[in-house]
């Protein structure tokens, strides 16, 4: 069954479109991605078009919608997220999400020893998870100071991935940073809910791990126009 | 293109400008469903609205708002002709969220996209209303956001700001003003209530003038003035007449909202005023206009206050002509502007 996948938690806004078999195992049949920016709006619906025709499908052919939920840069995140609903929405098919940091580890899984997962989060901070040996997530996803998640994660994995791992280098300085494959790739996102839209598992509604609040303060009271 | 009973286009809207997500569906002209989801209660605290709430709020809110529309307009998406969006202005991130979803309902759908003006939408959803919109006419457009006064030669496409407000918005300062007479927010709504119960003629407010530009609007003044009146009794230890201050500072608005939209018709030679957006919910402004338009000649439009404020409807109805006039769909990588400007 064909499955359209996306994810548009960092600055890299990526699509696939994969072939689920019956096992759940995945075949890639079409992928794209962009250097966003802050562009996801623009990008997305034309990438996902591409994708598409690169494979010679139509969107009626699409039996399930699989997105990343971040955590990642809200504006961008919910681009992402409103695209798959909808898309599975108009269709009538099934939308799953999976965590976007579980998608970038599931790319390093082969090598061996856990792993911390690290995106940047602005405000100096990071968004991140730690993975045991097995590539399961025992810690996060949260948000912290690059210094903080660095002396968590001490002694509990040897390996740092993602754009977090570059960006803050010296947080990161007793960790391997590991360059390759930086960025959650939508093939991996599809890899993490074939097992759902294999089995036919019902539809979720797609939050977002904003893990913060709002800004949002309350104005202070009113200010006097005329000096008392 | 026309919808199945050849009674024009079948069209959904979508609007996420701000705090409401409104999704209408129309068949040309003919209004068949307006759903909303409002997002006003959680900034209520905060006294204005607050975009990262709005944003999230639109999310949450966009599919069972589309589901309710298709459903009270008893139709499927294979009746869908074609989706409309509002692509600006408003609030950067609110916008987005609409954008994002119109595409990919476009592109699921397989149906053509178009990115409206949230502007001329407000104008345009008087057709819902009153029928065939009379071109060329003159626009106001009162809302929280706005004040600006338009010619509007096609809505679709040619429309040429005449003047707008140089500082607050119309619906900005009745919220504000609101607040210093300690109602709530939004405050348009109570203020209009509580000024029934006032003496418009109580206090002389001033009616604010832009030096060379007859037709833009200044309200900073106003809400200063109003503010130091108030002030001024209490801390005189005096009661503040709510009720009277409500109703002269609600005349003063409307009093320079319908003298200039009359003066921009005479000038220009237009004998039809549209009056749109949320402060068009006001029935002193409504009155007044009235008023006025007959006394020259103008024939007034007014959409029912439902319509006034920020509604899908309008988005559709505005896509809906587009759609009618062979008006080229958007393309794909239609940005959300906030700044949009004006055809
Ligand atoms: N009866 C009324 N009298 C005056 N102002 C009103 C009335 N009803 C609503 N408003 C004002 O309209 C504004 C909302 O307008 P609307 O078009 O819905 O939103 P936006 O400004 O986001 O486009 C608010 O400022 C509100 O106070
Ligand atoms: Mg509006």
């Amino acid at each position: 069954m064909l499955l359209l996948a996306l994810d548009s938690s960092t600055p890299r806004v990526t699509v696939a479109l994969v072939d689920v078999a019956a096992d759940a195992t995945v075949r890639v049949l079409a992928e794209h991605a962009d250097d966003a920016g802050n562009r996801h709006g623009e990008l997305l619906a034309p990438a996902i078009q591409r994708v598409l025709a690169t494979a010679g499908a139509a969107p009626t052919d699409l039996r399930a919608v699989g997105c990343g939920l971040g955590p990642g840069p809200f504006t961008g995140l919910r681009v992402g997220i409103v695209t798959a609903a909808s898309i599975a929405d108009g269709l009538g098919v099934p939308a799953y999400g999976v965590c976007s940091l579980d998608a970038l580890a599931l790319a390093h899984r082969e090598q061996p020893g856990g792993l911390l997962v690290v995106t940047d989060a602005r405000r100096k901070q990071v968004y991140w998870a730690r993975y045991d040996e097995e590539g399961r997530r025992v810690d996060g996803p949260e948000v912290s100071a690059p210094d903080d998640v660095a002396a968590a994660a001490r002694g509990h994995v040897d390996r740092v991935v993602g754009p977090g791992a570059t960006q803050w280098s010296d947080a990161f300085a007793g960790f391997a940073i590991d360059e390759s494959d930086p960025w959650p790739q939508a093939n991996m996102v599809a890899r993490l809910v074939a097992p759902r839209a294999a089995a036919q598992a019902p539809t979720e509604q797609l939050t977002p791990m904003y893990l913060r609040r709002p800004d949002a303060r309350p104005p202070t009271s009113l200010k006097a126009v005329t000096p008392r | 293109m026309t919808g199945p009973r050849g009674l024009g286009p079948l069209v959904l809207g979508i609007e996420t400008s701000c705090d409401e997500t409104g999704v209408g569906v129309v068949r040309g002209d003919e209004l068949l469903a307006d759903a909303l989801a409002s997002s006003v209660d959680e900034h209520a605290r905060f006294g204005g609205v607050v975009p990262e709430v709005a944003s999230r709020a639109h999310l949450e809110a966009m599919q069972p708002t589309v589901h309710r529309a298709l459903a009270d307009a008893g139709v499927t998406w294979s009746d869908v002709d074609a989706i409309a969006v509002t692509a600006g202005p408003g609030l950067a991130g609110a916008l987005l969220v609409g954008v994002a979803a119109a595409k990919a309902y476009a592109v699921a759908l397989g149906k053509p996209l178009y990115g409206v003006n949230h502007l001329a939408a407000h104008v345009a959803v008087d057709r819902l209303a009153n029928g065939d919109l009379p071109e060329p006419c003159v626009a106001l457009l009162v809302s929280g956001g706005h004040s600006s006064l338009l010619v509007v030669p096609d809505v679709t496409g040619t429309v040429e700001p005449l003047g707008q407000t140089v500082d607050d918005a119309a619906g900005e300062a009745f919220d504000k003003v609101a607040r210093v007479l300690g109602l709530p927010f939004p405050g348009g709504p109570h203020i209009d209530r509580a000024a029934r119960d006032g003496d418009a003629a109580a206090i002389d407010f001033p009616r604010g003038v832009v030096r060379d530009a007859p037709y833009s609007f200044t309200f900073s003044g106003l809400k200063t003035a109003v503010a130091r009146w108030v002030e001024a009794r209490t801390r005189a230890g005096e009661q503040v007449p709510v009720d009277d201050v409500a109703a002269s500072f609600q005349e003063a608005v409307v009093d320079v909202l319908t003298k200039r939209a009359v003066a921009a018709c005479r000038d220009r030679g237009i004998d039809h005023l549209v009056i749109g957006g949320g402060v068009a919910a006001n029935s002193r402004l409504r009155a007044l206009a009235a008023q006025r338009c007959e006394a020259a000649g103008i024939v007034l439009r007014t959409p029912p206050p439902r319509l006034c404020t920020d509604n899908g409807a309008m988005v559709a109805a505005l896509g809906a002509l587009m759609v009618e006039r062979d008006v080229a769909p958007s393309p794909l990588d239609l940005p959300a502007d906030p700044a949009l400007a004006l055809a």
